[in-house]
């Protein structure tokens, strides 16, 4: 649990902090009609972190540094014989190995992303205010203007499929390594590559069945 | 001792000696059980008896050395926390590692992490224990030092060692009988005095592929 999720919280809080001040700023830029108003800046903000950058992007990170370091270690045991001397003392090593690393992820990441969707619309208003770029009272009205709670439960339940995807797509592979130390490598490599496409394939999916 | 060259199938033999690869054919015999034949349960009880000493260790990277000896004791036995602890640092000072115990193997040398994993392999008290090539990767000296403790441990606890080795310094320090495997086959079977006075083709020029050991047969 600390490995897979409290050693995520760094790198989760610095991409989600500067890609809400990204997109508050790049928006407010794109804004320039007099039809739109200011508060539409907090909208976007708020919408893009909850629905897609938070649960999407984050997972895809996420995939890249747990997936890999899941898969590594996997199939380096197996390489190691560290499987084989489990299975000796009567183990089923898939059921010890992969099973808390699964669970860890789907009950973690979803707190990982309600923190992502918190820091990311707080580092819009931050940097949003120190640009000049939108005022205190339009950002507020517009990341609280006509919210649907459902959207972050839409958010959730993509977050906590992704959260399965990223710990047992890279296990399968680190557990069915065979060689050496390239092998590990090529295992994590699969398991990083494997896991963003099916990750990405889920989320248009999930898309289609909850939002549409 | 089973003996082969690279490649031969002593790995694979041993493996299937201990239930890690499926045979296609024949039986693996336990005081007359046969592995294949049990349910979970009766193959727990084997696995109980048996002790295994990989090629490279095979000690738990996460876990300090003690942790790594703890381990089969927690699978195997009911003992408490502190039993667990005074068995684990009895089969440490065993093989001479009295001071490693919250070492992790990354700290330890390739002799050391043998000496362990002899420790965790004769932690339940084994009827049964398989070595792995436990010399290899070992300078000579450290080699006779894994050799004479899998003897001693042998002798001390009346188990059967099952080792398998290319190293024919091995063969002569410990063996006492030698199976030859040849692509696959059993090919020869003797003692050690008998495997050094065999005619085999196959036998002799695996056993005196070294000059050490045609420098030993113009003596014998």
């Amino acid at each position: 649990m600390y490995s897979l999720g409290v050693g995520s919280l760094g790198i989760v809080a610095i991409i989600s902090v500067f890609m809400g001040a990204v997109i508050t700023i790049q928006t407010a830029f794109n804004f320039e009609s007099p039809l739109i108003p200011p508060y539409a800046v907090g909208v976007a903000v708020r919408d893009t972190m909850i629905l897609e950058f938070s649960p999407a992007i984050v997972s895809l990170i996420l995939a890249g540094k747990i997936g890999s370091s899941i898969a590594s270690e996997i199939g380096t045991m197996r390489v190691t014989e560290q499987i084989d001397a489990l299975e000796i003392m009567g183990i089923n090593s898939a059921g010890y190995l992969i099973v808390p690393k699964i669970i860890a992820s789907v009950l973690f990441n979803p707190i990982l992303i309600i923190f992502s969707m918190f820091l990311g619309i707080l580092g819009g208003y931050v940097f949003g205010l120190m640009a000049g770029v939108v005022t205190d009272f339009e950002y507020i009205l517009g990341i609280t203007y006509q919210f649907r709670p459902f959207n972050v439960i839409y958010a959730l339940i993509k977050t906590g499929v992704f959260a399965f995807l990223i710990a047992s797509v890279p296990a399968y592979h680190g557990y069915y390594t065979k060689g050496g130390a390239l092998e590990v490598g090529r295992s994590s490599t699969k398991g990083v590559v494997y896991t963003s496409v099916l990750i990405l394939a889920f989320d248009l999916i999930l898309t289609q069945v909850l939002l549409v | 001792m089973i003996i082969g060259e690279s490649g031969s199938g002593k790995t694979t033999l041993l493996k299937c000696m201990v239930g890690l690869n499926e045979i296609d054919e024949g039986e693996v015999l336990f005081d007359g059980r046969n592995f294949y034949n049990l349910d979970f349960t009766g193959k727990k009880d084997i696995r109980k008896e048996i002790g295994m000493l990989f090629q490279g260790g095979a000690l738990f990277d996460s876990k300090t050395v003690e942790e790594n000896v703890v381990f089969p004791l927690s699978m195997f036995t009911d003992l408490s926390e502190s039993e667990k602890r005074d068995r684990a640092n009895f089969c440490l000072q065993r093989v001479n590692l009295p001071d490693a115990n919250k070492l992790y193997p990354a700290e330890l040398s390739g002799g050391m992490k043998k000496r362990v994993a002899i420790a965790r392999a004769i932690a339940v008290q084994p009827k049964y224990l398989f070595c792995d090539e436990p010399n290899s990767g070992l300078d000579p000296k450290t080699s006779i030092v894994i050799d004479n403790l899998i003897k001693e441990i042998t002798d001390e606890y009346g188990i059967t060692t099952i080792v398998i080795t290319h190293d024919m310094n091995s063969v002569i320090e410990i063996g006492d009988n030698i199976m030859f495997i040849y692509k696959g086959d059993n090919w020869w079977q003797g003692s050690k005095e008998e495997i050094l006075r065999t005619d085999n083709k196959e036998v002799c020029d695996f056993v005196y592929a070294t000059k050490f050991m045609k420098t030993l047969k113009t003596k014998l």
